[in-house]
C-alpha cells in the first residue's frame, strides 16, 4: 500500500548531485514561493554562478553557500496531487557522516545520487550501508550527470549494474535507477527526450509509486512510558507513543522489567480521547486494570515480550572524533530510560566494500561496527530488526553530553560473520 | 475491577490522520522534554505557532497543569490585541508567565535604546538570554518550524545552545531516530522545536480542527496602513508615516505576529479559519518573505541572529 506520506532521505558521495537533484525536483514541481526561488537566483548571481544553483534551495547556511558543500541536513516539505514529502537532504562528506545518519534513521526511503562519470564511491557505498542498517528498505538511484556521458545507455547500465548488486547484498526490498541529469532537469519530474531508450519511470512519479514500508514487525505492541498523568480521584495513567503494532483496549500486556501481567482498561488518544486502539506514531495514555509503580523507563509489552537484559550485542556508528574501545564507559539511552554502561568488548568493524567484519578492537570516527556492552540498569529490548523503537540506542559521552552513537540491537542481517 | 473482564462497550479506533501524528510527535517532544531537563520553559509569543504548541503542550498534561511556566520576550512594541490575547490565555490556563522585556533591558544599561526608528528586533536576544540565565531555564520549547527559513530548515528538533547562548551549525549533535537527549551542563541550555515538521499549512489546519484560539488580527480587519519595503505596515503609537508616505486604510490580515514596527500585514478577505486555510494553501509569498522585515537585512538574516541565541 502507498502510505500518503513518505519521508526520504538524499544519500551518495560529495558532489555528485545530491542538494541539486532536490533542488530541481522542489522547483520543477511548483514547492518553492516566488520569494524563495529570487532569493535563491539572488544569492547564485551574487556568486557568480550563472542564473540559478539548484544546490542553494537546501543549501542554506553563510559556510554551505561559499563552500558549494552540504554540511548539515536540510528538512523540506513537498505535496504533490498524490502524496506528501519530508525531504531530507543529507551531505556527503565523510566527517559529516553523522549528519546523514541524523537523516537516515527516521526515513523511508533512500534516495541515491551517483554521478554516473564516477561510479559508485566509496562513501556512496557507506551511506548505502548505513542506510541499510538503519532499516531503510527502498531506494531509488539518480544516476545523475548523464548529459556529461552524452546520455549513453552503456555508461547508465553499469552504474545501475553495479548499484543493484549492492542494493541486492544489502537486502534492500525495492531499487529504481532512473537515468537523470539534475542540472538539466532529464527524468528527474520531466521525461527526457535524450533518454528514449529508457522506458522506466522519472525520479518523481519512482518516490510517488515507492512504497514506505520498513521491515514488518513481527513483535508485539510496545508502549515505552514516557510520563505519568494523575487522574482526578487517585487514579492514574501512563503516557508514552505506541511502537511496533497497534495497541488496543482489553490488551493483556505486561509492564517490563518487573514482570507484571496485567491488562488495559482504557487507552485515550490526544484527539478522539478514549479509542479502542491506537497505531504506532500515536501518543497515548493508557489505564491498567492492577495498581502497579510504573513509572518513566518502565515499558508495557503485548506478547510475543521483548527481553530483559544487562548484556547486549550491537552494531553502532560511531561519530566521535576519538576512538572507541573496550573499557569506555558511556551513558546510553533506550527508549525513555538512561543508563550508564561500558564496553565490554569490540568485536571489529565492517568492511563497507566487502560487507564482511575485519576483526579489531576499536572503532574510529565514522566506522560502523559490532560491540558488547554492559548497561547498570535492566534494559528492555527487541532486535532493531524487529522493532526500529525498541531496538535502537545512542550513546551519550558523560563529559561533553555530545550524542556520540548510534546503536541497534543485533547483528546485521547482510554483514558476514566475523569468523573465518 | 477484573482483569480479565473485558468492558463489551469498546469505543470505535477512528482513522489516524496526518495532522494525528503531527500532533502525537509534538506531545512526545514536549513530554521527553518535560522530563529530561529540570527547569524548561515555553516561549509565548501570543502568534499562531506558540498558540499551538501551548495548546498541544497543555493537552499532553491534561488533566494536570502545565509543568513550567511561559515566558513572552517582550519588545514594549506589541499590537494590543496580542498583548490581551496573551494576558488572557495565560488567566484562562493558570499558568505562570514570565516577562522577559526589552524596556527593561534598555532601562537597566543591558541594551542601548535604538530610538524610534530603530529596530528592536535583535535586542530580543538579550532580554531572552538574561531571562534564560536569571530564571536557570535549561530548556526552550519554541515554536518554530523548518518550513519558514532555510537557516531553521537546518535545525535539530533539540537544539543545543553554549554558555553564551550561541548555536553553532556546524557542530550540531546528531539526532537520531525519535531518541531526543536533553543533557546540558550548567549554564548550557537547549532550545526544543516540537513543530520542527509541520508546515504553515498544517498549523491553520491544526487551528481549524482544534479550534484554537488565536489574537483577532490574524483574520481580516479594515486599519491604516502605510506601504513600506513592501509591506503593508500598521499605522500606530510605534510606527508613524514617514514624509513620502501616505497612509490608507485597507483590509489587511497578518500571517506572523512579532514586533509592531516589522511585522508588515497581507491584503486578505479572510475572516474565518476556514477561509485563512484557503488562502494560505494558495499563497504565492513565504510568510516570513511576506511580512517580516527583519529577515531582510541580508541573506543570512536568520541563521546570523540565530547564531546569537535569538528564537
Amino acid at each position: 500500500m502507498v502510505s500518503d506520506l513518505l519521508r526520504l532521505a538524499t544519500i551518495g558521495s560529495v558532489d555528485d548531485g545530491k542538494s541539486t537533484l532536490v533542488g530541481r525536483l522542489l522547483v520543477d514541481t511548483r514547492q518553492l514561493f516566488d520569494d524563495q526561488l529570487d532569493a535563491v537566483v539572488n544569492a547564485s548571481e551574487r556568486r557568480g554562478i550563472g542564473d540559478l544553483d539548484l544546490a542553494f534551495v537546501t543549501d542554506g547556511l553563510r559556510a554551505e553557500r561559499e563552500q558549494g558543500i552540504t554540511i548539515d541536513v536540510a528538512y523540506r516539505y513537498a505535496a504533490t496531487p498524490t502524496r506528501k514529502f519530508i525531504v531530507a537532504d543529507c551531505p556527503g562528506h565523510v566527517q559529516y557522516t553523522r549528519n546523514m545518519a541524523t537523516g537516515a534513521s527516521t526515513a523511508d526511503l533512500a534516495l541515491a545520487v551517483v554521478d554516473v562519470t564516477h561510479g559508485l564511491r566509496e562513501q556512496t557505498r557507506r551511506h548505502l550501508c548505513i542506510a541499510a542498517l538503519l532499516g531503510v528498505r527502498h531506494l531509488v538511484v539518480a544516476v545523475n550527470k548523464m548529459d556529461v556521458v552524452r546520455w549513453s545507455p552503456t555508461a547508465f547500465r553499469s552504474v545501475a549494474d553495479e548499484i543493484e548488486t549492492l542494493a541486492g547484498d544489502l537486502d534492500f526490498a525495492t531499487v529504481v535507477a532512473v537515468p537523470t541529469s539534475a542540472l538539466l532537469g532529464d527524468n528527474v519530474v520531466e521525461t527526457s527526450d535524450n533518454t528514449t531508450w529508457y522506458h522506466g519511470p522519472t525520479v518523481l512519479a519512482a518516490l510517488e509509486e515507492a512504497p514506505a514500508s520498513s521491515w514488518a514487525s513481527a513483535r508485539g505492541a510496545r508502549l515505552p512510558i514516557q510520563w505519568v498523568l494523575r487522574q482526578p480521584g487517585g487514579g492514574r495513567t501512563y503516557a508514552g507513543m505506541v511502537a511496533g503494532a497497534t495497541l488496543g483496549t482489553g490488551d493483556l500486556v505486561t509492564l517490563l522489567p518487573a514482570g507484571i501481567v496485567t491488562r488495559i482498561t482504557e487507552l485515550n488518544t490526544l484527539h478522539a480521547g478514549s479509542v479502542a486502539s491506537a497505531v504506532p506514531g500515536l501518543s497515548i495514555d493508557v489505564a491498567l486494570a492492577d495498581e502497579t509503580d510504573a513509572g518513566r523507563g518502565d515499558l508495557l509489552a503485548a506478547a510475543p515480550l521483548p527481553r530483559v537484559t544487562r548484556t547486549l550485542e550491537a552494531t553502532v556508528c560511531w561519530f566521535a572524533d576519538r576512538a572507541l574501545g573496550a573499557g569506555s564507559r558511556l551513558r546510553l539511552k533506550h527508549t525513555t530510560r538512561t543508563t550508564p554502561v561500558r564496553i565490554d568488548t569490540v568485536t571489529g568493524v565492517v568492511d563497507v566494500d566487502t560487507l564482511r567484519v575485519t576483526p579489531g578492537d576499536e572503532l574510529r570516527a565514522n566506522d560502523i561496527g559490532i560491540l558488547t556492552l554492559t548497561a547498570a540498569d535492566d534494559l528492555v529490548v527487541d532486535d532493531y530488526r524487529e522493532n526500529r523503537v525498541t531496538g535502537s540506542f545512542i550513546l551519550i559521552d558523560e563529559a561533553t553530553n555530545a550524542t556520540v552513537a548510534a546503536g541497534m540491537v543485533g547483528y546485521p542481517g547482510f554483514v558476514a560473520s566475523p569468523q573465518n | 475491577m477484573d482483569p480479565l473482564t473485558v468492558t463489551t462497550t469498546r469505543p470505535v479506533a477512528p482513522e489516524t490522520s496526518h495532522l494525528d501524528l503531527l500532533e502525537s510527535h509534538a506531545a512526545f517532544v514536549i513530554r521527553e522534554v518535560a522530563a529530561e531537563c529540570e527547569r524548561p520553559v515555553l516561549l509565548f509569543s501570543g502568534g499562531k505557532d506558540s498558540a499551538v504548541l501551548l495548546h498541544i503542550a497543555v493537552k499532553a498534561f491534561a488533566p494536570g497543569r502545565l509543568p513550567f511556566p511561559v515566558m513572552h520576550v517582550d519588545t514594549g512594541q506589541n499590537f494590543p490585541e496580542v498583548l490581551a490575547f496573551r494576558d488572557a490565555t495565560v488567566t484562562r490556563l493558570g499558568a505562570r508567565l514570565v516577562v522577559a522585556s526589552v524596556p527593561d533591558a534598555i532601562a537597566r544599561g543591558r541594551v542601548a535604546d535604538p530610538g524610534p526608528l530603530g529596530s528592536r528586533n535583535r535586542l530580543q536576544t538579550t532580554a531572552l538570554l538574561d531571562a534564560i540565565a536569571e530564571n536557570g531555564f535549561d530548556a526552550a520549547f519554541g515554536g518554530a518550524r523548518r518550513d519558514e527559513d532555510k537557516a531553521r530548515a537546518k535545525e535539530r528538533v533539540l537544539s543545543f545552545r553554549d554558555a553564551f547562548g550561541q548555536w553553532d551549525p556546524r557542530r550540531q549533535r546528531p539526532e537520531l531516530w525519535n531518541l531526543y537527549q536533553g543533557r546540558v551542563n550548567a549554564g548550557e541550555h537547549l532550545r526544543a522545536f516540537p513543530l520542527s515538521d509541520w508546515t504553515e499549512l498544517d498549523v491553520w489546519r491544526y487551528i481549524e480542527r482544534e479550534d484554537v484560539a488565536l489574537p483577532s488580527i490574524y483574520f481580516a480587519h479594515e486599519r491604516a496602513v502605510v506601504r513600506r519595503d513592501g509591506m503593508w505596515l500598521a499605522v500606530n503609537e510605534f510606527v508613524a508615516p514617514q514624509d513620502h508616505e501616505r497612509p490608507q486604510r485597507r483590509q489587511v490580515r497578518y500571517r506572523t505576529v512579532g514586533d509592531a514596527t516589522c511585522t508588515g500585514a497581507v491584503e486578505s478577505s479572510a475572516v474565518t479559519v476556514a477561509e485563512v486555510v484557503r488562502e494560505v494553501a494558495t499563497a504565492t509569498v513565504s510568510e516570513r518573505g511576506a511580512t517580516r522585515a527583519d529577515d531582510r537585512f541580508s541573506e543570512t538574516a536568520m541563521e546570523d541572529r540565530k547564531r546569537e541565541g535569538y528564537f
